[in-house]
């Protein structure tokens, strides 16, 4: 499983690097998402509860258009035919996949993150950047499973964009009341305060949770 | 094969909603803080227990559906999930109403059990737009199933981050488990639940055995039309699974 989990990730990447499709299109949105939210708002800088929550909300429309995209290529030119014809475990594709989201959602987070520092944050990141980025991490695997799973039902419906962020936005609440909240002390301004473990527990929880419930049905969004 | 016992069921279950209200409005006492709107209560949890048993016993079907491939787990499943999306819409607005009543508000964001049931209606109102936009209806079963199966696991989650990111800062305002509720409500609260739940399931059985009929009718329509001018079928779509 390990090589064919390797070889769906190398065909992606090599996809993104020819033809920059998802992530450029990530970062783009979410630094026009804090322009409007800077006008809507009418503050200069945000600190506590609104930053958290502006970046937590900004990240999660963006993995939007992510999963969007996540299997159009397979859709469009025939790679669902090639992989079920490969003699190879079908949750290989959800690994790739999920390991692909979770790449993508990092690389997106490090340019946001910049971004966000100097367009709206009031404090500096820097101080409590451990803390936060565990606190991405592990909300990044959640939404990498849980984008995987909606990405691969939606893909084969014919309002795929709608299906999308009509599942996944509904779906992903227990991961922003838990990540926002978490990261919410870290942003404060004059010194950040302590991460709180219970948030970190309900991410945890919440990617073991859906990720063995991916491992278990993931295989009948592909069979053919 | 799907009205048996139906008669018995329904006559149970009208016994048992006559019952049970008759004891809401003459037996139970009036709430002491909240007076004659807490009765409401008798009506709210119910609908919003039994709705979230109907959204898991849809995941469960789902399941059934998964691992036998039987068409019939996919038809409960869908019926389960669609009358339960019915009973969710009826908690949400008695939950309104209450909230009125007794807080003066139409909505509170400092209930987690009502915040919770509102991002779990959200997700389950998209099953049936799911079903709509896939045509294969083999996929669109399997689909199905599985978005049953992911939900049905999302619930109890939901509500417990819900529950954690609210319940430290506000009290609770009534114990919905019946722990601190005199005996007399607590009796009229089961009755009610059980009165709910048999509801549901007659509700249920009957949707079911409409739903068969309709399609053993389509079927012998078809085979009553073969050879003569070719009848067609309704071309009204739906989200229905079909036999």
């Amino acid at each position: 499983m390990r090589s064919a989990v390797g070889a769906l990730l190398r065909k992606d990447l090599l996809l993104q690097r020819r033809t920059p499709e998802a992530v450029p299109a990530m970062v783009l949105f979410s630094i026009g998402t804090f322009v409007l939210f800077h006008f809507a708002l009418d503050e200069r800088e945000v600190t506590g509860n609104l930053a958290s929550g502006i970046l937590w909300v900004t990240l999660l429309f963006a993995a939007v258009l992510g999963i969007n995209r996540l299997f159009v290529s397979e859709r469009e030119e025939g790679g669902f035919d090639g992989f079920l014809l490969a003699p190879v475990d079908r949750t290989s594709m959800l690994v790739a996949k999920a390991i692909l989201l979770f790449l993508f959602l990092s690389v997106v987070e490090v340019f946001v993150l910049a971004a966000f520092t100097i367009l709206l944050l009031g404090p500096s990141p820097w101080g409590p950047l451990p803390e936060l980025i565990l606190v991405l991490a592990l909300a990044n695997a959640g939404i990498a499973v849980i984008g995987t799973l909606v990405a691969a039902l939606a893909i084969q419906t014919r309002a795929r964009d709608l299906i999308v962020p009509l599942i996944a936005l509904p779906l992903s609440v227990p991961l922003v009341i838990a990540a926002a909240r978490a990261c919410a002390p870290l942003l404060t301004e004059g010194g950040a305060g302590a991460l709180e473990a219970r948030w970190l527990a309900i991410l945890g929880l919440y990617d073991l949770v859906f990720g063995l419930l991916a491992y278990a049905i993931f295989d009948f969004l592909l069979e053919e | 094969m799907f009205g048996r016992g139906l008669k018995t069921l329904s006559l149970i279950t009208v016994a048992l909603i006559v019952g049970a209200f008759a004891m809401v409005f003459f037996y139970a006492p009036n709430d002491a803080d909240q007076g004659f709107i807490q009765k409401i209560f008798y009506l709210h949890v119910p609908l919003a227990i039994v709705a979230l048993f109907g959204f898991v016993a849809g995941g469960v079907y789902g399941i059934k559906y998964l691992r036998t491939g039987d068409r019939l787990h996919d038809l409960r499943s869908y019926v389960a999930i669609h009358l339960s999306l019915i009973l969710a819409v009826g908690a949400l607005v008695t939950g309104s109403i209450w909230a009125r009543g007794s807080w003066g508000v139409w909505w509170t964001w400092d209930e987690p059990t009502l915040v919770s049931f509102l991002i779990v209606f959200l997700l389950y109102a998209c099953y049936q737009p799911l079903r709509f936009s896939i045509e294969d209806p083999e996929r669109q079963a399997r689909y199905a199933a599985v978005f049953a199966i992911i939900a049905g696991a999302f619930v109890p989650l939901n509500f417990m981050a819900v529950r954690m990111a609210e319940s430290l800062v506000h009290p609770r305002v009534l114990s919905t488990t019946g722990g601190s509720m005199p005996s007399d409500m607590r009796i009229t609260f089961l009755v009610s639940t059980v009165a709910m739940a048999c509801l549901f399931i007659t509700l249920w059985k009957y949707e079911l055995a409409s739903k068969h009929a309709t399609f053993r009718l389509r079927a012998l329509k078809r085979r009553l039309a073969d050879g003569e001018d070719a009848w067609t079928p309704n071309p009204r779509r739906s989200a229905a699974p079909t036999l």
